[in-house]
């Protein structure tokens, strides 16, 4: 199991147990965390799973790929720890990651 | 026995699903029962014709939700169950089952059965539709034994299907009544690249051909007669030849209508109290020019279900969401926003042969529509330019140095 801390607009922090092999969309959506649209069930076509992660474990994470990336660059609210979370594995490694779901674009 | 339900979703897809997420989301507390003939929680529907069917995804992974979310949000589901009449008098729907549901407001989501083929031979077994799990569990069970198939209609559903058999070896041979794939939802530049795509692929595509009938040997199809007489063999036939909206009861019931349920611009019918959302909502739409159309996208039935839940909630928005939609087929990505439908000029952006490109639809000007083969930045920049109904000139859209995003926008 690998416990993750999603936080929401709102101000809210939910605690969710997921395992690897999941990618963080999968793992924020099946942990009842509904603010997270994921419009095309992660294929990387929409760019609506966008999530800030903790800036402490982004050297954990594969670099976004060029897809993955030329979605984030046309997003008004990109930051440097930007992600599409349908685009993140969980491992092990990621045990105790905080993730910010952001606002709708 | 009688349940009643203050509010009603009919149908399981993406569209009812998000309508049920979202009445929670926004703090409605009454009851919420999403009522459907799939026996299966809502799952997504795009994987069945790209992941799912070639195998690379199990079906848990394709949920929306998983099974305990439903009643973790105290939404009640009544799957395997077909809703055969509504009484908008009364606010009753009927089962197939004969249950009878009692309403506050019905959400119909329903959706739409796959269109099938109605020549000579169509109830022949290894004829195959691409609409929901049960259809890609038999195509899944039956594709062991096959070498051949044939794909009746060139359109999105069909081509996704073409190319995941192909890459699981099989010989694929697509027909289409048209003399372009994709007729009816791009344009040309697009239809002849990915023609010659499924080509070099090895798959035979068989433009203005007709279908006169199926044969068959002992009650299984063999294969397909065209109108030139010639016999495409095939142990398999899958028709992609489109849906038919799901709306005969609310028809019936007195439903304005006709391809599709008509909906306003909240999302409500003509009946009270009763909401259309989904591929069965035919709305005004205002990147088709205001025109009546029904929007088969994922897209679609997430936008319309929100806002039949604002409306209902009562912060009432309208609909004016932008269409966009995607297809993969083979090493390829198309991303397309906007409804390319009654443009007056096509601008090539890059060059297919490197398989980036996109295609820019403009009418009177402005830019409508834009078609993007992994090109995911011309898509998303491409967005901005359709909700603006950018003016910009041919030669920048068509110079890839040009950044769409910074292009200087007159609206």
């Amino acid at each position: 199991m690998v416990k993750l801390i999603i936080a929401t607009s709102d101000g809210s922090e939910t605690v969710i147990d997921t395992s690897a092999g999941y990618s963080l969309m999968e793992a924020i959506r099946n942990g009842g965390v509904d603010e997270l649209l994921a419009i095309c069930g992660g294929c990387c076509s929409c760019a609506t799973c966008h999530v800030y992660v903790d800036e402490a474990f982004l050297d954990r994470l594969e670099p976004a790929g060029g897809a993955e990336s030329d979605l984030l660059d046309a997003l008004d609210n990109r930051a440097g720890n930007s992600r599409l979370s349908c685009q993140v594995p969980v491992t092990e490694d990621l045990e105790g990651l905080r993730v910010i779901v952001a606002e709708e674009d | 026995m009688q349940i009643n339900s203050d509010i009603l979703i009919v149908g399981t897809g993406h569209a009812g699903a998000q309508a049920a997420i979202g009445l929670r989301q926004k703090g409605f507390d009454g009851t919420l029962t999403l009522i459907g003939e799939e026996p299966d929680p809502p799952y997504e529907r795009p994987p069945l014709s790209k992941d799912y069917l070639a195998g690379d995804k199990p079906f848990e992974r394709l949920l929306i939700r998983p099974e305990a979310f439903w009643a973790a949000r105290d939404i009640g589901r009544l799957q395997g169950r077909r809703v055969v009449e509504v009484d908008p008098e009364r606010k009753v729907i009927s089962c197939d089952t004969g249950e009878v549901l009692a309403y506050g407001t019905l959400i119909w989501a329903a959706g739409g059965q796959a269109r099938q083929l109605t020549v000579d031979g169509h109830d022949l077994a290894g004829v195959f539709s691409v609409r929901n799990r049960q259809d890609i569990e038999h195509i899944k069970a039956a594709l062991p034994k096959v070498k051949r198939v044939c794909v009746i209609g060139g359109g999105y559903i069909g081509l996704e299907a073409a190319a995941v058999l192909s890459k699981l070896g099989k010989q694929v041979t697509v027909i289409e009544a048209q003399d372009r794939v994709l007729a009816r939802v791009t344009g040309e530049t697009l239809s002849r690249f990915f023609e010659a795509r499924h080509r070099a692929h090895g798959v035979d595509i068989r433009l203005k051909t007709q279908v006169t009938r199926l044969e068959g040997q002992g009650g299984q199809v063999t294969g397909v007669r065209l109108g030139s007489e010639e016999l495409i063999a095939a142990e398999m036939v899958i028709a992609g030849i489109g849906i038919i909206p799901s709306v005969e009861p609310l028809l019936s019931a007195g439903a304005e209508g006709g391809n599709g349920v008509r909906v306003d611009a909240f999302c409500r019918t003509s009946l009270p109290d009763i909401y259309a959302i989904g591929d069965c909502a035919m709305h005004a739409n205002r990147f088709a020019d205001g025109a009546l159309i029904r929007l088969e996208s994922v897209q679609n039935a997430n936008d319309q279900a929100q806002t039949a839940v604002k409306a209902i909630m009562g912060a009432p928005e309208v609909y004016g969401a932008v269409p966009w939609f995607w297809s993969e087929q083979y090493d390829l990505k198309l991303q397309t926003v906007g409804l390319s439908c009654g443009h007056d000029q096509a601008v090539l952006r890059g060059d297919p042969a490197t398989r980036q490109f996109s295609v820019i639809y403009l009418k009177g000007g402005h830019v409508i529509a834009l078609d993007c083969v992994n090109a995911p930045a011309d898509f998303m920049h491409g967005r901005n330019l359709v909700m603006q109904r950018a003016c910009l000139s041919s030669d920048d859209l068509a110079d890839t140095a040009f950044s769409l995003k910074r292009s200087p926008v007159r609206t």
